[in-house]
Order: structure tokens, then sequence, then C-alpha cells
């Protein structure tokens, strides 16, 4: 087991360091530069910038410098924001990424399992072909519609919650407030496919022939379901989680933009769009190991579920 | 008492509030609140006294003087002295401290080379008199006034530089000498600024708290202060000015400012470069009463010259084509089409090159399509990402038509018409022009007035017979305002300090109760 965990952990930091030099690569190698701008600085200034962030060096160098710096875990300064560091933006906008990432996650849960439970019971009836309309209309409604539509009823005409925006950080009350239209939009399309998910696993198992040999042993419906059924319906759902979990953090960049919420999918953006290498690189690094972590742990949820993968 | 507060939009993150590192919009219109300078600006844009109550200066306007305030203080209660503006600049200027505009203060004695990194810091011609008077001697005459007003001038406090390094503009680090302290900052989200007790004139100073939003999009920001969200926007995005009118009526602001929205022509290669007749059939093909009607929709007005008319003391020129009515114009264009050597059995492909913005797309489609009335012209659009952009823009390899536009930095023509100088590192279309070199050589030598307005006339006037640029329209300022807060003031560098504004009385209880 323990051999299993470190052959896995090897393969994270492989996968990590291949995924950091691939971006650094990339990053170099796109045309334009950090410092180029409408208003471009006098040349002495440029090269002192340069100079100031090893850009002046060659490219090999510039590598190693920023993993022995990586090795300390230091993500290095920011180019476009010069008075934090990466570390110090990460930090920030991270917790903002998790909190309406899991937020959303879990909305998406709570209201998708039961709905996809009640409409797997109410296989062929009109609730169910309602419920499945409206599920297949939320997940094909791209978040840059939905996101506008909350803002216009929620904050526009009903004045009930923010159009955008996050708390000060100074202490103000009603911080939640921000986050509700986030999460709501970034749950709608999830919401939609786990119910969908969760619909078509529940009839599956329900229709399986061990169900149907406990119901002929006259067992209730309500414990054919919960006690039988439930769990082996999850499973799928189980395994949607991990890239669903990584996509709410790490990709609701349209969402964080339109919200203006200041989480890493936006760093990513304006990181990307200014060149700013290091907080890319961050961004990335980040997000990779979040996609490893969460991976990890759901193959152990998995595992916990379905004792014949102990095997 | 109850605290009042205002929350004004800022557009995107400010990438610094470092003052001498600051060169977007969105960090001056911050600093401004944060700091001030040894001048100031009111709210409708004339420059008063700021830290310095007085001045007088030579003859030549080569050597200042200015009297400091007795009670200039920092934020956190200590005498503000003429040393300490000694130290600022003499940092605005050091190589290490890569300030972008630092060559805004290259006018002072020494201070180009001291930005080169030849002479040392401790050269430069600013001297402390005494704690409260401080002189300044230039290299050559400037608007001296208006650069002290800028965020590159302003008096940092050095101990707290000293102390944090780059990280002397965070809250509870930052020391400023202006009306607000920087209380609180969420990077990608917003700015919170209390009122400076020890600010000279606290007393006036209405709000209590300022709140800067970060709105990366104008979309956005509309929305938030439909939802009442925010104060003052800081843009607007575009769209029928008659249906904004309709639905914001006295809150919407909609003024002159000074920047100028063009399109760029590559000199230094063909089929633009030596075909005055091509560049201005181009020129003469654009309907721009068209273009700000339909496509700019917000009281942009049409630009035939590069220095908007709303510049203090000068006389804006304009392209000789300007009064020409719009079937004249199409008549000129053709006939000056066929002299450059172009029909339909000689065609001609040009390119326009412009950055990512819907803004932008739609004017290029339109230019493009009032060229395309020019027998046997193909235009051909290109959009791209903003560092290609401006990169490839700068190297002038491949452009041919570009989109360009400038904003001053400070009311004077010299601020837009530096970046066609032959050896200006700005100059993107690569104009090469001895005579409209040595007009501008020649009026950096003189003071503000009459004879230096004169020569920069003159120069932008050769620019303009050379039809090295492509003028389109001259931009304005776009602010919506919340109904109640007064003291703002339309003016042409669109700069408003948060010290100006307070609100009515009957409003303020809104006020009080928005978190």
């Amino acid at each position: 087991m323990m051999r299993k965990l470190l052959l896995r952990l090897c393969g994270a930091a492989l996968t990590l360091w291949l995924l950091v030099t691939l971006c650094f690569v990339l990053l170099h190698a796109a045309p334009g530069g950090p410092f180029d701008a409408e208003k471009s600085a006098p040349p002495e200034v440029v090269a002192h910038l340069a100079a100031l962030y090893h850009l002046d060096q060659p490219l090999w160098r510039q590598y190693l410098d920023y993993l022995a710096q990586l090795s300390h875990g230091d993500l290095g300064p920011s180019f476009q924001y010069p008075d934090f560091s990466v570390n110090e933006l990460v930090a920030q906008g991270l917790p903002i990424s998790c909190l309406t990432g899991g937020l959303a996650l879990l909305l998406a849960l709570l209201v998708g399992v039961p709905l996809g439970t009640i409409a797997a019971l109410r296989h062929q009836h009109m609730s169910d072909r309602l419920l499945m309309a409206i599920a297949s209309i939320s997940q094909a409604l791209p978040k840059f519609v939905i996101a506008p539509l909350l803002i216009l009823l929620f904050a526009v005409k009903l004045h009930w919650l923010p159009a955008g925006g996050w708390a000060s950080g100074d202490g103000s009350s009603g911080n939640w407030r921000y986050v509700v239209l986030p999460v709501i939009a970034l749950a709608l399309p999830n919401l939609a496919y786990c119910a969908r998910l969760m619909r078509a696993s529940l009839i599956e198992v329900l229709q399986s022939d061990y169900l149907r040999a406990a119901r002929s042993r006259g067992f209730g419906e309500a414990r054919l379901l919960f006690v039988h059924a439930f769990k082996p319906a999850l499973l799928p759902l189980i395994g949607w989680l991990s890239p669903a979990l990584i996509a709410v953090v790490t990709g609701s960049a349209v969402v964080e933009q339109i919200f203006g919420t200041p989480g890493i999918g936006r760093y990513f953006v304006q990181g990307a769009l200014n060149r700013d290498y290091t907080l890319v690189l961050g961004v990335v690094l980040v997000a990779g190991a979040m996609v490893i972590a969460v991976n990890v742990l759901v193959d152990g949820f998995r595992l916990w579920l379905d004792p014949r993968q102990r095997e | 008492m109850s605290e009042r507060t205002l929350t004004r939009g800022n557009g995107p993150e400010p990438a610094t509030l470092d003052a001498h590192r600051c060169q977007e919009v969105a960090c001056g219109n911050i600093l401004r609140d944060l700091y001030e300078g040894l001048v100031t600006e009111t709210a409708d844009g004339t420059l008063i006294p700021g830290v310095a109550k007085s001045w007088s200066h030579s003859l030549d306007e080569r050597v200042w003087q200015f009297e400091l305030r007795d009670d200039a203080r920092w934020s956190n209660g200590e005498p503000l002295t003429a040393q300490d503006f000694v130290a600022s600049l003499q940092r605005a200027l050091t190589p290490q401290t890569a300030a972008p505009l630092a060559q805004l203060l290259s006018p002072i004695a020494h201070g180009a080379e001291i930005m080169r990194g030849i002479a040392e810091p401790a050269t430069l011609g600013v001297i402390a008199l005494d704690a409260h008077r401080l002189e300044i001697r230039l290299d050559r005459p400037a608007p001296l006034l208006d650069l002290l007003a800028l965020p590159i001038a302003f008096p940092v406090y050095m101990p707290a530089v000293a102390r944090y390094g780059a990280q002397h503009a965070r809250p509870g680090n930052l020391v400023g000498n202006g009306a607000y302290i920087l209380s609180a900052w969420t990077p990608q989200a917003s700015l919170s600024l209390q009122k400076n007790p020890h600010f000279r004139d606290a007393d006036s100073v209405h709000f209590s708290r300022i709140n800067y939003i970060v709105t990366e999009d104008a979309v956005s920001e509309l929305k938030r202060f439909r939802a009442g969200d925010i104060d003052l926007t800081e843009t607007l995005p575009p769209q029928s000015l008659s249906a904004l009118r309709a639905e914001f009526g006295d809150t919407l602001h909609i003024d002159p400012y000074l920047g100028s929205f063009y399109f760029g022509f590559n000199l230094t290669r063909a089929p633009l470069q030596n075909n005055l007749a091509l560049r201005e059939a181009l020129a003469l093909s654009i309907d721009r009463d068209i273009l700000t009607r339909y496509i700019t929709c917000l009281g942009e007005q049409p630009a035939y010259g590069l220095v908007p008319p709303s510049l203090r003391d000068y006389q804006a020129q304009s392209m000789t084509s300007s009064t020409l009515t719009a079937a004249q114009r199409e008549s000129l264009a053709q006939q000056r089409f066929a002299e450059a050597g172009y029909s339909k059995a000689q065609p001609l492909s040009i390119e326009i090159r412009y950055n990512t913005s819907t803004l932008h797309r739609k004017l290029a489609l339109a230019v493009a399509a009032m060229w395309r009335k020019l027998p046997g012209l193909h235009v051909t659009l290109r959009n791209q990402e903003w560092k290609v952009f401006v990169q490839e823009r700068r190297q002038r390899a491949i452009t041919q038509v570009f989109r360009a536009g400038w904003i001053a930095d400070y009311n004077d023509a010299l601020s837009f018409l530096d970046g066609f100088v032959s050896d200006n590192a700005l100059n993107n279309s690569g104009y090469h022009d001895a005579e409209f070199d040595a007009f501008l050589s020649a009026a950096r030598q003189l003071p503000i007035g009459p004879q230096r307005s004169a020569l920069l006339q003159q120069a932008e006037a050769k620019l303009l017979r050379d039809q090295a640029l492509l003028p389109i329209y001259f931009y304005t300022s776009k602010h919506l305002l919340r109904s109640g807060i007064t003291g703002f003031a339309a003016n042409p560098l669109d700069h408003h300090a948060s010290r100006w504004l307070s609100e009515d009385a009957s409003t303020q209880t809104r006020s009080a109760a928005t978190p």
C-alpha cells in the first residue's frame, strides 16, 4: 500500500514538472512580452525591468532559476502586479475559487441527486420528461447566458443581490450576498448533468437482476432504493465528481469575469493576456496539483464505496 | 455620525499603487485620492496650489521656487517637507524604480541623464532650500505645473519604501498625503479608502469612505450601476446615446476628453510609404460622421486632426478636406486613388490590423466598407490579441494600417505630437520628417505661450499635410453618476478626485445604508 502511494506521488511530481516545463516553454514562445503596452516605457526602463525579472537571461537559465525558486515554494513576483507576489495572489484567489466552486458542486449534488432520483422513480411519466427537459435546457445554456440573466433578474429587477463584485475585505457585513449568484451560475449546468446522470444510473440499477431478485423476495421499495440501489447508482456520479470539481474550481473564468469574482480563474485569464509568466505558471501549477489531489481523493472514495475494487 | 460612502467603478485592476510606477487610468484615479502633489487640480481640471501654497519662476521659466504649506502632513501625522519632494522626484527618475512615465520629468535638470543611468540621482535639479521651500531647475522649459500634478511627481513616503520595498503600497504600509488612506485591497475585486484626518483640508472632504470597484467589463459595470451597487461608473459600453439619455437622464455625463482615435499608417514600407496620394485617398474615403453617429455612438466628435479641440491654449489643426461635403470628398478620393496609380486594372490590397475589441472590429469593418468604394481596392481585416498587436505594430515589419489612439498624459499638444518624432520609441508609423522634428525641437526650447503653441500648431499641420495618420474621432469621457451626488465637473483629462464630490442632504440616508 505504501509502495503504491509512493509511486503515485512520484508520478504526480513528474506530471507537475512536465506541466510546468511545457507551460514555461509555451508562454515564452508566445509573441508579445509582459512589458509591451500602448505607451511603452523608455528603453532604459524596459531594460531595467527585464533585468529585474531576469528576462535578459537565456531561456534555459530563466527556467533553471524558476525551478530553483519553486523548490523553495516561491512562485515568484507578478510581472503585472508588482505590489504582490504570485504566492499572495494565488493565496488570495484560490480560497475564493474553492468556495464558489465547492458550494456550486454541493448545490448541484444536493439538488441534482434528488431530482435525478425522482425522475428515475417516475421513469417515463410526465414529471420525468418535464424534469429532464428542464435539465437539458440548463445544461445546454452556456454560463455567459445564465450569468447575465441571473444578474438581470436578481440584481437589476428585484434588487435582492449585488450584480457582482466581492466583499471589500474590510470586514463589511453581508459578504455572503456576493457568493449567491456566481454559485448558482456555476451550479446550474452541473446540477442538470448530475440529475441526468443519477437518473440514468438509478434506472439501470433498478432494472438489474439482483434488484429484481431482491424485489421478488419481498423487500419494500424504500429499502430496495436506499439500501440496495442507491449506493451502486452513485458510483458513476463519484467518477464524475473529480473532473466536475476541478472544472468548477479552475475553469470558472467566465463566471468570475462576469461577476467580478476575484478567483484564480480570473488570474489565469488576466495573466495570460498580460504575459504575466509567473502568475500563469503559478495558477497552472496550483490547478495541476489540485487535479492530482482530487483524483487521489476520488479514487480513495471509490474504493470505499465499491469493495470489489479493493481486491 | 454615519459613514458616508461613495462607490466608484474603476475599470481593470490597478497594476500598482506605487505612485511612480503607475501608468494607467485605474491606478491614477486612486492615487489622486491617496496623494497630493505640489500642484493639484480642481474638479473642473484647473491647476491650483496643492502641497505648495505658492510658486514663482524666473523669466525664462527654467527656475521655479515653491513655498510649501506649513500644515502639510503625511497620513501618519509626520510633517511633509521639501526634502520629501526631493527624495521622491529622485526616486521617480532612478532607473531602478522602473517608472514607465519617468520621461515626463526629463525636463528637470539632469533628469534625462539620471533616467538613463549616466548621472547620480543626487544631481537632479530639485533642491530643498529649507523645510518649506523647494527649487526646481529645468534643462528646458516645460509645462511644469501640469507635470507636478501627475502621480509620477507625487511624494512617496521614503521610510515606507525603504522598509517594505514593493509592498510599501499595501494597506497599513502606504503612507500618503492625500484626502484618503488606503484601508483594504482585495486584488481583482475592490479597494477601500478611509478619510485621512491629517489631510490639510480634511474638513471639506465629504465622503468618509470610498470604495473602488474593479470593473473589468463596461457592460457588467453598467448592470451594477443599474442594480444600485455603484455610484459613479468609470465608463460606458457603446450603445445608443438616445436610449441612454432616456434611461438615465441627468445621471449621464458625456464630455470632451483629451484622447484621439486614429488609424496609423506604416510609412516604412510599401504600399503606404512614399505614396501621399494613396494615403490621402484613404483619408478622404472615410465618412467620420457615420462612424461617430452609428458605431461609437457616445457623443464622440469626428476628427480631422490629431490634437483634440478641448486642449488648453491651442488652436487644433484640421485636414484641408474637413470643410468638404461628403460627395466632394468621395469624388476627390477617387481622383487621388487614380493618381496613386491604382484602379480596377491595377488593384491594391490593404490590411487593417486591430486588437481584439468589439468596437475596434465594428470600426474596422465600417472603414473597410468605405474604402471598398475605391475601384480596385481590396481590404482585409486582421484581429490580433493585444500583446501581439502592440509588438507587431512597434516592429513596423508587417503592418500596413493599424488601429491607434492616444490619451494625453497632461494638457499639452506635445503629449500628442511627441509620438511622431523620428527617434521616438512610440513612433509606430515610422514617420520621419526633419521639418516636423525641427518644429518640436524649437517648441521645446520655449516657455508656455503663444510662440510655443504656434510652433506646435505648425508641427501638427505638417503632420496632417503629410497624411501621416488617419484621424477618426476624438474621445469623450463617459460616466453615470448617481443622482444627488454633487461636485462632479467635466474636465478634459477626466480626473475626478473624490475629495470634490459630496451629496445632497436628501440622499445621505441612502448612502449611510449602503454596505
